[in-house]
C-alpha cells in the first residue's frame, strides 16, 4: 500500500529502538572489544587483530559444523513450512470448545523448557525404557540405538525439532488464515472456484505476510539452535550432530579463551545475518506484487 | 459435526503431538527406579510425591512464580512498545525505515551465549540483578523485534482506507488504535502476546546469569534435579508438566483473539 | 434473469428464536420481478444484508421458501442460483490480472477460452477497463477494484441477479456518481435484476426504479420513489425518505377536519370517514406540501429558525408545541415571528398508530 511520508513516525519507533539498542549496542561492542584481543585473565590482555577471525574462518571442523547446520536449517524449512501450514488449513474456523481445545494442544510443545524437552526425549526414544524407542526396537524390529548409528541420531533430532517447533508456524499460519475476510470465501463461492483455487489464490496470498515471519523465523532459531540437540545427542556419535552452535560451545568450554570464542560468535552473527539478509530480500521481491 | 476428511488428518496430528507430552505424564507418576527398568505404557502404580514435592516446596513454586512475574511483565512491554512501532513501520515512510526493522530482527541472529558476560555487568551496574524487571527488559531484546515483525505483517492486512475513515469521523490517533485498530488485528495481538509470553518462559541463559535468589525462575529450578546420583527423572517429568499450565492458560485466553481473526464489519 | 420470489421467509441468528425480537427478519412474503432495479434501504441493523444474503444463498433462512423463476431454490447453493455478488469492500484475486480475475468464473465453468476472451472483453469494454486488463488487479484504486469484482458478475451470461451490498463505501465521492450511472447503463443494457443494499436513501432514489424500505427486520414498504414520497404507509417511511423528513402532528378528528392544537386543518374528502375509528392520529405532510404566507387563512404558527440551503429554505414553525418544517423558494420572503401555513389537503395523510389511514 502506499504509505504516507511522515518524519514524525519516529516517535512511535523510538521506544522500541530505545529498548533493543540498550540490550544490544553495549554488550555487542564489549564483545567486538574481547573478539580482537588475546585474554589471559582481567589484567593480561594481548591485542591480537584479526588473527581469532582468521583461525576460525579456516578451520575445517567450523567448516563441517557449517555445512551441517546448512543442511539441518534446510530440512526444518523443508518440513515445517509445508506441515505447518497444512494443520492450520485443517483446524476448525469457528469458534467454540473444537478450536479452544486445539489450540491449547498445538501450543503444549512449545511451553516446555528446551532442556526438559531434550530429556524426555532421551527416555522417549530408549529403546529398553522409552515408548517409541520401544516400539521401534520391539515392534517394528528395527534395530535402534541413535547415540551410535549417525543417520539414527540425524533423524531423532529431526523428529524432536519438527515436534517441538511445528507448532509455532501452524500458529502464526492459522491466524493468518483467521485473518482473511469471510467476503473472500463468498466469493470464491458464487465463482465456483474449486478448494484448490482456493487455496492457491485466496489463502496463501494472504498469508504471504505471515509467512514470510514463519521462514524467517525457523530459518534464525534453527540456525542458532543448541540445548535440544546437545541434551539428546550431546552433538554426536563424533561429530554427526555437532550444530554450529554446539560447535561454539565445545571450543569456548574448551579453549577456555573469551577472545577467541567472541571472535567465533561474531562470525557466527554475520553467518545468520548474512543468509537472512538474503531470504529477507528474496521474500520482498516475491511479496512485491502484493503492495496495495 | 460433520466429520470431514480434513479432520481426521488433524486428529492423527495432534495424537502424534501429544504422546511425548503423555509420556512426560507418565513419568512423572513413577518413581525413577521404575522408570529406569522397564518401559510401561501405564503407570502400575501411579506416585504422586513428584508433585506433592514441588508444590509443597517454596523454593520450587517460588520458582514457577517468578517467572510467571517476569514473564508477565516482558509480555506487556512488547505489546505497549511494539504496536506503535508496528503502526508506525506499516503506514508511514520514513527516513531509514527498511533498515531499522531489518536490523530490529538481526537482534535475534547472535547466539545468546555470547551477550551474557556483557549483559550481565550491563545490569549489574544498574542494580537491577535478581529483579523481575532486570529479565523481563534483557528478554526484550529478542521479544520486542519478534512482536514488531508479526503485529506489522497483521497491520498491513488492514486497509489504509479503515483508518482515513475513521480520522475523518473524527476519532485521535490514540482513540483511534484502541477502539477501532486494535479490534481489527486481534489475531496477530492474541499470537504476538502468546509468543512474547513463550520465548520468554523457556528462556533460561539470561534469566539464570541475572538472577539469584528472588527472581529465580523455574527453569533454573529444574537443573536442581541433578544430584548425586543422577538425574530424577520423575521429578523433572513432574516439573515439565507443570511448567505446561501457565502458557496452556495464556493461550486459552487469546483464543478468541486469534480464531476470531479479522472482524471488518461496517466501518 | 429471474422472478425471485419469497414465501414467508423469515431469518433468526439465534437459535430457536422464542419472541419476535430475535428475528433478524420477520416473516414476508416479497416478489422481484425481472430485470427489476431494486433498492434495499433501511438503517444499520434492519435486515437489509440478511435479506440479500438470503436471495444470494450464502444464508440459508430459519424458515420459508425462496423460489427462482418458481424453481424451489432454499437447499441451492449460491453457484447453483446463477447470482453475482458485489461486496462492501472490492473482493478481488490480489495475484491475478484483471483479464484473468474477469476471467476466472467463467475458466472455473469450463468455458472455452475463445468465448471467455470474447466475454471479458466485451464487459471490460462497458466498464472502461479495457486498458487494465493486463495489470495486476492489485495494483488499482478502490472504485476500479469493484468494477472488476462487478465485472466478474456480468461475464456470465447467465447470471439470474446481481446483488449489491452498499458497493461504494469505500469509493472517493467524487467518484460515486460515475459508478452509479455504470449501474443503470447496465442495467439497460442488461436488463438483468438488480438488487442494491443501501442505508443513503439519495442512492437508493436515484438508482431504483422500486425501493424495499426495511426497518427492525420488516420490509415497511415496497414502491416506485414517487410512492414512497408521496404516500408513505408507514410512520417511519416517512420520517426517513426526504430530506427533511415528513412532518408529524397529533390530531383528533373534529367535524371540520383535524383538529391541531386548537387549530383546524381541512382534510381530503372521504378521509375523515375512513379515519372515524382510528386512535394514535397524526396528520402527515411533507414539508414540500406546505405554503407558508404572513397571513391568510390557515394554520397559525409562530416562525423559528430559517435553514438557507441554496436552492431552498427550510423553515422550523412551531404550533404549540410541535414542530413543523417547511420548504420555502429560495427567494420568498419569510415573515420573522408569526406566520401562517396552509397545507395541501391532496397531500395531508392520517396515519393511525404510525400506519397510512385509507
Amino acid at each position: 500500500m502506499e504509505k504516507w511520508q511522515n518524519q514524525c513516525a519516529w516517535f512511535l519507533v523510538m521506544p522500541v529502538v530505545l529498548l533493543v539498542a540498550f540490550n544490544a549496542l553495549i554488550p555487542l561492542m564489549t564483545v567486538v572489544n574481547y573478539s580482537v584481543q588475546d585474554i589471559f585473565d582481567s589484567t593480561h590482555r594481548l591485542f591480537v587483530g584479526t588473527e581469532w577471525y582468521r583461525e576460525t574462518l579456516l578451520n575445517t571442523r567450523l567448516q563441517n559444523a557449517l555445512l551441517r547446520q546448512l543442511v539441518f536449517s534446510g530440512l526444518v524449512l523443508l518440513i515445517e513450512l509445508p506441515l505447518g501450514v497444512a494443520i492450520a488449513l485443517t483446524m476448525p474456523r469457528k469458534g467454540g470448545w473444537a478450536i479452544s481445545a486445539t489450540l491449547v494442544m498445538i501450543a503444549l510443545p512449545l511451553l516446555i523448557p528446551w532442556n526438559v524437552i531434550g530429556t524426555i526425549w532421551v527416555i522417549f526414544l530408549r529403546p529398553d525404557v522409552g515408548l517409541l524407542g520401544h516400539f521401534i526396537d520391539h515392534t517394528l524390529g528395527i534395530h535402534f540405538d541413535y547415540p551410535t548409528v549417525p543417520i539414527q541420531a540425524w533423524i531423532s533430532v529431526m523428529m524432536m525439532e519438527v515436534w517441538h517447533w511445528t507448532p509455532l508456524v501452524i500458529l502464526l499460519a492459522y491466524a493468518g488464515l483467521r485473518s482473511i475476510p469471510d467476503a473472500y470465501y463468498q466469493a470464491a463461492s458464487i465463482d465456483t472456484a474449486s478448494p484448490w483455487a482456493v487455496f492457491w489464490y485466496i489463502q496463501l496470498p494472504k498469508m504471504r505476510g505471515v509467512l514470510m515471519i514463519a521462514v524467517l523465523l525457523r530459518f534464525m532459531d534453527s540456525f542458532l539452535i543448541y540445548t535440544e540437540p546437545f541434551v539428546l545427542t550431546g552433538g554426536g556419535p563424533g561429530d554427526a550432530t555437532t550444530f554450529l552452535s554446539i560447535y561454539l560451545v565445545k571450543l569456548a568450554v574448551g579453549e577456555f579463551d573469551v577472545g577467541k570464542a567472541a571472535a567465533f560468535s561474531i562470525i557466527y552473527f554475520l553467518i545468520v545475518l548474512v543468509f537472512s539478509y538474503v531470504f529477507y530480500q528474496v521474500l520482498l521481491r516475491a511479496q512485491r506484487g502484493e503492495v496495495r | 459435526m460433520k466429520l470431514r476428511l480434513r479432520f481426521i488428518w488433524l486428529l492423527i496430528y495432534l495424537l502424534v503431538l501429544l504422546l511425548p507430552i503423555y509420556w512426560m505424564l507418565n513419568m512423572s507418576l513413577r518413581d525413577n527406579n521404575d522408570i529406569m527398568s522397564r518401559m510401561a505404557l501405564f503407570p502400575d502404580h501411579p506416585v504422586i510425591h513428584n508433585y506433592v514435592q514441588i508444590l509443597t516446596d517454596p523454593s520450587w513454586y517460588w520458582g514457577y512464580i517468578n517467572s510467571f512475574a517476569y514473564v508477565s511483565i516482558n509480555t506487556v512491554i512488547c505489546l505497549v512498545v511494539a504496536l506503535p512501532a508496528a503502526y508506525a513501520f506499516s503506514r508511514y515512510r520514513f527516513l531509514g525505515d527498511k533498515h531499522l526493522f531489518f536490523w530490529l530482527l538481526t537482534n535475534r541472529m547472535a547466539p545468546a551465549a555470547v551477550f551474557l558476560l556483557p549483559v550481565f555487568q550491563l545490569y549489574s551496574a544498574l542494580g537491577l540483578l535478581d529483579t523481575y524487571i532486570a529479565v523481563a527488559l534483557a528478554h526484550t531484546l529478542f521479544n520486542v523485534p519478534l512482536a514488531v515483525w508479526i503485529l506489522e505483517g497483521f497491520t498491513s492486512t488492514v486497509p489504509r482506507e479503515i483508518d482515513e475513515t475513521a480520522f475523518i469521523d473524527g476519532y485521535s490517533l490514540p482513540r483511534f488504535f484502541l477502539m477501532v485498530f486494535i479490534p481489527l488485528i486481534r489475531a496477530g495481538v492474541g499470537v504476538t502476546a502468546f509468543f512474547c509470553f513463550m520465548f520468554s518462559w523457556v528462556e533460561l541463559l539470561f534469566a539464570r546469569t541475572l538472577t539469584v535468589t528472588n527472581a529465580k525462575p523455574i527453569a533454573v529450578v529444574m537443573t536442581r534435579t541433578v544430584s548425586a546420583s543422577g538425574l530424577d527423572w520423575g521429578l523433572l517429568a513432574a516439573a515439565g508438566m507443570l511448567t505446561i499450565v501457565p502458557g496452556a492458560l495464556v493461550i486459552y485466553f487469546v483464543r478468541n483473539y486469534i480464531a476470531k481473526g479479522f472482524a471488518l464489519g461496517r466501518v | 434473469m429471474a422472478l425471485i420470489e419469497f414465501k414467508n421467509v423469515a431469518h433468526s441468528y439465534l437459535p430457536p428464536p422464542t419472541r419476535i425480537e430475535d428475528y433478524a427478519l420477520r416473516p414476508m412474503n416479497l416478489v422481484w420481478q425481472h430485470g427489476g432495479a431494486y433498492a434495499l434501504l433501511g438503517p444499520s441493523g434492519s435486515g437489509k444484508t440478511t435479506l440479500l444474503n438470503i436471495i444470494s444463498g450464502l444464508l440459508r433462512p430459519s424458515a420459508g421458501r425462496v423460489l427462482f423463476d418458481g424453481r424451489d431454490v432454499t437447499d441451492s447453493s449460491t453457484a447453483q442460483r446463477n447470482i453475482a455478488q458485489v461486496f462492501q469492500f472490492p473482493v478481488i484475486y490480489d495475484t491475478m490480472t484483471v483479464f484473468d480475475n474477469l476471467a476466472f468464473p467463467l475458466r472455473n465453468r469450463g468455458i472455452a477460452a475463445v468465448e471467455v476472451r470474447s466475454r471479458v472483453s466485451e464487459v471490460a469494454e462497458m466498464l472502461e477497463l479495457t486498458d487494465d486488463l493486463r495489470r495486476r488487479a492489485s495494483g488499482l484504486a478502490a472504485d476500479e477494484k469493484q468494477k472488476v469484482s462487478l465485472g466478474r458478475g456480468l461475464v456470465r451470461s447467465d447470471v439470474s441477479a446481481i446483488l449489491f451490498d452498499e458497493p461504494l463505501t469505500v469509493v472517493d465521492p467524487d467518484l460515486k456518481w460515475r459508478l452509479r450511472r455504470k449501474l443503470k447503463e447496465i442495467h439497460k443494457r442488461y436488463s438483468v435484476t438488480l438488487i442494491y443494499v443501501t442505508h443513503d436513501q439519495g442512492e437508493a432514489l436515484t438508482f431504483a426504479d422500486r425501493v424495499v424500505v426495511m426497518d427492525e427486520g420488516s420490509v415497511l414498504q415496497e414502491g416506485t420513489p414517487q410512492e414512497l414520497f408521496e404516500t408513505p404507509t408507514h410512520r417511519f417511511v416517512g420520517y426517513f425518505i426526504g430530506s427533511p423528513g415528513m412532518n408529524f402532528l397529533p390530531c383528533r378528528l373534529s367535524p371540520d377536519g383535524a383538529e391541531v392544537a386548537g387549530q383546524f386543518v381541512p382534510l381530503a374528502a372521504g378521509l375523515r370517514t375512513k379515519a372515524a375509528q382510528a386512535t394514535g392520529l397524526e396528520i402527515g405532510i411533507r414539508p414540500e406540501a406546505i405554503g407558508l404566507s404572513g397571513s391568510g387563512s390557515g394554520l397559525a404558527v409562530e416562525i423559528g429558525d430559517v435553514a438557507h440551503l441554496g436552492t431552498r429554505k427550510i423553515a422550523t414553525c412551531r404550533i404549540g408545541e410541535h414542530e413543523i418544517k417547511v420548504v420555502v423558494p429560495p427567494e420568498q420572503p419569510i415573515p420573522s415571528e408569526r406566520g401562517v401555513l396552509e397545507f395541501n389537503p391532496a397531500m395531508t395523510r392520517l396515519y393511525s398508530d404510525g400506519r397510512l389511514v385509507g
